[in-house]
């Protein structure tokens, strides 16, 4: 008798303590990157005040965000335009890819026509394309094409993957039942398409927040139009050093904002069934 | 053990010295001879290569013959086909899955619930109208497949390889339940496996194939009365044409195809 209860005691205990480490776990999955964050931001402010550098060479973290309060009418403006060219962009690229790649699926001469101009403006730096488009455009739309450039590319090479990629078997159920090929795409292909454009929006996201900066920074135009990345430019001529951190600031969260958004997006369209969804039963 | 009723002698489907040879030049089958008979379990048995899911392919009209013809009794009838793998729409619960052919025949959701109700029924998976395909086990998926495939209450049904992938136990269980299945829905089956057991436990005709290319080499009855069960796994006529039947398969591997 006795050995046994030891031993369920012994088992609830250790069920306990393997909560407690999953626990712990968690807790230090969050608190750690904080922790580093923090450290750091103190080791910066730390440097710049016992050197006493001046803040037009390396403003302290107290400074920037001060800046970022204080000019924060300027540059929520500048965000604004940013935000607003990044969907753009990005919003042409999704319609644009999703149609090229549909166009690609019915015809492999439209794929063989087009794809060579696809990769050709996807490997061409968008640094280099910026000036040519502003002799030919308005600033903004410049810029906005420029963004558009290097989203589209990610966007269109996954959607037609993915397209391309439904199961054979599943393929030959469809024929079997005399599916149509409007109900072989919406039933089969755009659902087995769905997680390569998924994964292609990521991209495209991140890219053409990029895409229009490169542009911005080219196009250097000013007044209304203005984005952050101009304000970063003439921040920078007149030795506004705290305020170009704070756009760059701006930017960063922005770029995270934009991930963290289509990696939601992502997840809660696949979570009952795709792999890369599903936590691993260990 | 007397011959099934003679109502059913008439083929439904003959396949008359049917070859298939593919672009490569590789000949995947020739001369195949095959009829099926209304409410019979045919077996097509051999090694791997055999061209066995080649015939499959070509009743269910995937594919075309190159050489001989495909004749129906009448127009071609509704078909259920099962493949080796589950095959389910991943990002679809078992309800849509099952409810597909339905779907793609332009029923509506409502009008096709009690069928989609009896098919889940009949394999046993009532109750999990919404679960996912990736919360299923290999067995439960397969059933889903098996739902699907007899939604439409086919009068044929093609089964390629169906339970290859699944454990002993699972798929004992499985070919049980497809016997009693075909049992309650009187349809014709056709079903390909490289199994000599499975090919006498389920079949009432199995026909041999040799490969390269694949033809019928021999035509083995399996005289049992259906429903069977468990029982006849272990009775001397089980053994008797089990052993036939493996001796067929042999006769049916050239030398070369030993590995």
């Amino acid at each position: 008798m006795r050995p046994a209860q030891d031993e369920t005691v012994g088992s609830l205990a250790d069920e306990l303590a393997a909560l407690r480490r999953i626990d712990r776990d968690r807790v230090f999955a969050i608190l750690m990157p904080i922790l580093v964050l923090a450290a750091a931001i103190g080791g910066w402010e730390a440097v710049v005040r016992l050197r006493d550098i001046p803040p037009y060479v390396l403003p302290a973290p107290s400074r920037i965000a001060i800046t970022l309060v204080a000019d924060w009418p300027t540059l929520s403006r500048s965000l604004w335009v940013t935000l607003r060219i990044t969907f753009e962009a990005l919003l042409a690229a999704v319609v644009g890819g999703i149609a090229l790649a549909l166009a690609f699926t019915r015809s492999k001469w439209i794929e063989r026509s087009f794809f060579p101009f696809a990769v050709a403006m996807q490997v061409t730096p968008i640094v280099a394309i910026a000036p040519l488009l502003l002799i030919y455009l308005e600033p903004e739309t410049a810029v906005l094409v420029c963004a558009f450039v290097v989203a589209f590319f990610p966007i269109l090479s996954n959607t037609a993957l993915g397209l391309a990629s439904a199961e054979h078997n599943l393929v030959d159920l469809f024929d079997l039942y005399g599916a149509t090929p409007q109900q072989q795409l919406l039933r089969l292909r755009l659902p087995s398409a769905l997680p390569y454009f998924l994964g292609g929006l990521r991209i495209g996201g991140g890219l053409a927040l990029i895409g229009a900066i490169v542009a911005e920074i080219a196009a250097g135009s000013a007044g209304q139009g203005a984005g952050l990345a101009f304000r970063i430019v003439e921040s920078g001529y007149r030795l506004n050093i705290p305020r170009m951190f704070a756009a760059l600031l701006l930017i960063s969260l922005t770029g995270i904002l934009i991930f963290g958004l289509f990696t939601l997006i992502s997840y809660w369209s696949l979570r009952h069934w795709h792999d890369s969804a599903r936590r691993r039963e260990l | 053990m007397a011959r099934r009723q003679a109502s059913s002698d008439t083929p439904i489907v003959a396949l008359r010295s049917v070859g298939k040879s593919f672009a490569s030049g590789i000949r995947a089958l020739a001369g195949f001879d095959l009829e099926v008979i209304e409410r019979e379990f045919v077996t097509l048995l051999g090694p791997s290569g055999c061209g066995k899911s080649t015939v499959l392919r070509m009743i269910a009209g995937l594919t075309e013959p190159t050489h001989g013809t495909i004749q129906w009794a009448g127009p071609r009838p509704e078909i259920g086909f099962v493949f080796q793998e589950p095959t389910l729409m991943p990002w679809a619960n078992v309800f849509n899955n099952v409810f597909l052919p339905l779907r793609l025949r332009g029923s509506g959701r409502e009008q096709a619930r009690p069928a989609i109700a009896e098919a889940l029924q009949l394999v046993g998976l009532t109750g999990f109208e919404s679960a996912y395909p990736r919360e299923l086990s290999g067995g439960m998926k397969m059933r889903v497949s098996i739902a699907r495939a007899l939604v439409l209450k086919p009068k044929l049904l093609l089964m390629d390889e169906p339970f290859a992938a699944l454990d002993e136990i699972t798929r004992f269980k499985l070919n049980n339940d497809l016997l009693k299945i075909q049992c309650d829905l009187r349809n014709t089956v056709v079903f390909v496996t490289h199994s000599v057991y499975e090919s006498v436990y389920l079949s009432t005709r199995i026909a041999v194939m040799a490969a390269r290319p694949g033809r019928v080499i021999e035509t083995i009855r399996v005289e049992e009365p259906m429903p069977r069960g468990e029982e006849f796994r272990s009775s001397r006529l089980y053994t008797e044409i089990c052993r036939a039947t493996s001796q067929a398969l042999h006769s049916a591997m050239s030398p070369g195809d030993e590995l």
